[in-house]
């Protein structure tokens, strides 16, 4: 009896996996060559974007967690140039690298900066586009100049923006000091202090962050439906009202959509924290991913395999926070 | 790739052609009989007043080698090394010649980027190199590298604000901070520009004190030594005494823009801004007005460390005939004398120093003496990753962030890190 539930139960799972999971092969050679030949057309499109994807994305990936668990550097990975050959003598030192980063408090420091900056900039920028865009959204005459005016940030490429910003926190010769100067206020040591130096990577972040948000929440405003905004009026809410009511409730598909996205990127911000302070002074505006860059470009020779454990722990960080965030997401009842 | 298949075409095809006529036997049995030929890529790493005068005399080789090309390219000194070892590991885009700073040779050595050079015509007179500038390009018994040009940092001063305020060219960092009073209320500037940004401008306060980086004999870490502490001390106090100013980054520009438009009277430099300098207000129709003194000292020793440019060829080069003789050429006493006619560098041969206008260049005569007593660095493959760590505390340093004992320890303990046969 047993024996026998037990066996249409086998029957039934394998009855199940054939007809949803696809062809075996082996036992019904028949399903593959149809579903080959249905489908073909799709696997045919699918292929070409699978092998690069294979080769940018998870070549790279999977040699990265190979050289994080091995102590690969710059002197004893393998390459000929002209008469040297240089022969493999790295080897695997299994989990080494990652305790060695996590019992390390640069790293934790590091981890703090990081996510204070990331939070700051990711919630400053994300309410400036909001503000910005529900100005923009109502009539007013020049309205296009402004929209204009605000997404050019966007258009000039973030290492010129960077550079430009550079040049006017220099404390001796910057012009926000002279404007300062003007004012008789002493020369604020913008990238030579820590915390002015914090303060100014978040301010051109923001800066460069704006426009992205109030494109996105432009878009959002304008597929709320009017009629809202007017059986409101008609019930005499008020505009806070109606904003609380009706504006960030149909803005939220959009605005957790920006935020878990901007989240991402300003986690990994290298360009601007790298070419405004160099993560200086000191250490003190350097992020998990300038640290990165630091260990496999910086010191000599290059550490390969320390740089890979710190770029693996940081894309496990995000897939974290980006799991999290799906799931709090999900609990409020939203489909993303 | 194209081009390499080209040159070497190029190349294969002239070598015929002279074997053909029965050309004559070179003395290095290396480099093929015949004409040289190809394209030499040569990486500058000179600075905006002074590659000028490099690319003319770069392209000089291609009048006495017709049939080859140079092309010259400039790199930013502060990018040029983590674009050498990208290009070099990489395999694809590095030059046949490189300029590299002195620090550097041991490292590519290591990582077998550069050419042994013994044998070569590129190692050419080689006992007429001062030796301090010679110890730079060897690495394990072998030379990597032709020496091009020694430095070191110096004083310089506007000779017209020190005398406004009454003072002499100051001998110890005391006297920069009591000179630095003076200036302050006489002219409202301020006394000494530091380079808070830069590692090398540590160095003269660490071995004024006494100290050094390492103990490469005994294999010892000595920079957190109370020496070590005591040069991050003497740098904060001139910063928060007001006697200096100081930035995080942008360093050199800044302190050359404030030293050459009379903003600050002092700033330790090398030769390789004299040319800049020069182009400035306080000194641009008055060349005499510039001072040069030795680096202020500590409270044990006036010193300051040995630097400077090397030229070395790049293992896989396509055309390494070609870059020997290029590296000959552009270590050659005649080349020599030109970049110190033109910039005021400093020679590398014994030679040259005989030659009257380097002889009665005021530059030299001053550098020359600084050169002879400066400090040589530790020539290991690590050299250039020991700055990292003192631009990490000095920055925390002068900031405030840690104090000067803490700064020391914390490069002394980066070194332990990095040297791990060091105690």
């Amino acid at each position: 009896m047993a024996v026998d539930s037990s066996q249409s139960l086998a029957k039934a799972a394998d009855a199940h996996s054939v007809r949803g999971r696809g062809p075996r092969t082996g036992k019904t050679p028949g399903r593959l060559r149809r579903s080959l030949s249905t489908h073909w057309y799709a696997w045919a499109m699918v292929a070409p974007v699978v092998a690069v994807i294979g080769v940018i994305i998870g070549y790279p990936l999977v040699r990265g967690l190979y050289l994080s668990t091995t102590d690969a550097n710059e002197a004893n990975v393998e390459r000929t140039i002209g008469v040297n050959h240089i022969p493999a003598t790295y080897k695997s030192v299994g989990l080494d690298n990652y305790t060695a980063v996590l019992s390390d408090g640069v790293f934790w420091d590091r981890l703090t900066w990081t996510i204070i900056w990331t939070v700051s900039c990711v919630a400053i920028s994300f309410t400036l586009g909001l503000v910005l865009a529900n100005m923009l959204n109502r009539k007013l005459a020049g309205r296009s100049f402004y929209r204009m005016a605000l997404i050019l940030p966007w258009a000039v490429p973030a290492f010129v923006s960077v550079f430009t910003w550079r040049l006017l926190f220099n404390e001796k010769n910057g012009i926000l000091n002279k404007i300062l100067a003007g004012g008789g206020i002493d020369a604020i040591p913008w990238l030579n202090d820590p915390t002015w130096a914090k303060l100014s990577v978040i301010t051109v972040n923001v800066w460069l962050g704006v426009p992205f948000m109030l494109v996105a929440m432009l878009g959002g405003l304008q597929s709320i439906p009017g009629e809202l905004y007017e059986a409101a009026e008609m019930d005499g809410a008020n505009a806070w009202q109606r904003f609380r009511h009706i504006t960030l409730p149909g803005l939220r598909t959009v605005s957790s959509t920006v935020i878990l996205i901007s989240g991402i990127w300003t986690f990994n911000m290298f360009p601007v924290i790298f070419l405004l302070t160099r993560g200086g002074p000191g250490d003190a505006t350097e992020i998990l991913v300038t640290y990165a860059y630091r260990l496999s470009f910086v010191v000599s020779p290059r550490d390969f395999a320390g740089s890979a454990a710190w770029g693996v722990i940081i894309l496990l960080l995000l897939s974290l926070f980006a799991v999290v965030y799906r799931r709090a997401l999900r609990k409020q009842g939203e489909v993303w | 790739m194209r081009r390499g298949i080209a040159a070497t075409a190029l190349v294969a095809a002239l070598a015929l052609t002279a074997a053909a006529c029965g050309g004559d036997d070179s003395d290095s049995g290396k480099s093929s009989s015949g004409k040289l030929s190809g394209t030499v890529t040569f990486w500058d790493t000179s600075n905006d007043a002074e590659k000028g005068t490099y690319e003319k005399l770069a392209k000089g080789f291609e009048k006495l080698h017709p049939d080859v090309k140079v092309n010259y390219v400039s790199v930013a000194f502060g990018e040029a090394n983590a674009k050498f070892k990208n290009a070099a590991g990489g395999n694809s885009g590095a030059p046949d010649v490189m300029r590299t700073e002195v620090a550097w040779v041991a490292d590519f050595a290591n990582l077998g980027y550069l050419a042994p050079l013994e044998g070569t015509p590129a190692l050419d007179k080689a006992d007429d190199y001062l030796p301090q500038a010679a110890a730079s390009t060897k690495f394990k018994g072998k030379t990597y590298a032709a020496p091009q040009t020694i430095d070191t940092l110096a004083l310089f001063y506007n000779k017209k604000m020190l005398k406004e305020a009454g003072v002499e060219a100051p001998k110890t960092f005391d006297e920069v901070k009591s000179a630095a009073k003076k200036i302050k209320s006489k002219s409202g500037k301020t006394g000494l520009y530091l380079r808070g940004d830069d590692p090398y401008y540590y160095l003269p306060y660490l071995y004024g004190e006494g100290g050094d980086l390492l103990d490469t004999k005994s294999k010892k870490i000595t920079v957190d030594d109370p020496q070590g502490a005591a040069a991050f001390e003497v740098m904060k106090d001139l910063v928060d005494s007001k006697a200096a100013t100081t930035d995080a980054s942008d360093g050199y520009n800044n302190q050359l823009n404030a030293f050459k438009d009379g903003d600050v009277a002092m700033a330790l430099d090398g030769p390789w801004s004299i040319e800049g300098a020069m182009q400035g207000k306080e000194f641009k129709g008055d060349k005499g007005n510039l001072g040069i003194a030795p680096v202020p000292g500590g409270s044990d020793r006036q010193a300051s460390p040995q630097g400077g440019w090397n030229l070395a060829a790049y293992a896989g080069s396509k055309n390494l005939d070609a870059s020997y003789e290029f590296i000959k050429y552009m270590s050659s006493a005649k080349v020599q004398q030109q970049t110190t006619e033109k910039l005021s560098l400093l020679p590398t041969r014994t030679s040259v120093y005989d030659v009257k206008s380097v002889k009665d260049n005021q530059m030299v005569q001053f550098f020359k003496p600084a050169v002879d007593k400066s400090v040589e660095r530790p020539w290991i493959p690590e050299a250039n990753a020991l700055f990292e760590p003192i631009r990490l505390q000095m920055e925390k340093v002068l900031s405030g962030k840690t104090s000067p004992e803490n700064g020391a320890k914390g490069v002394g303990d980066a070194y332990r890190k990095l040297l791990k046969d060091y105690k």
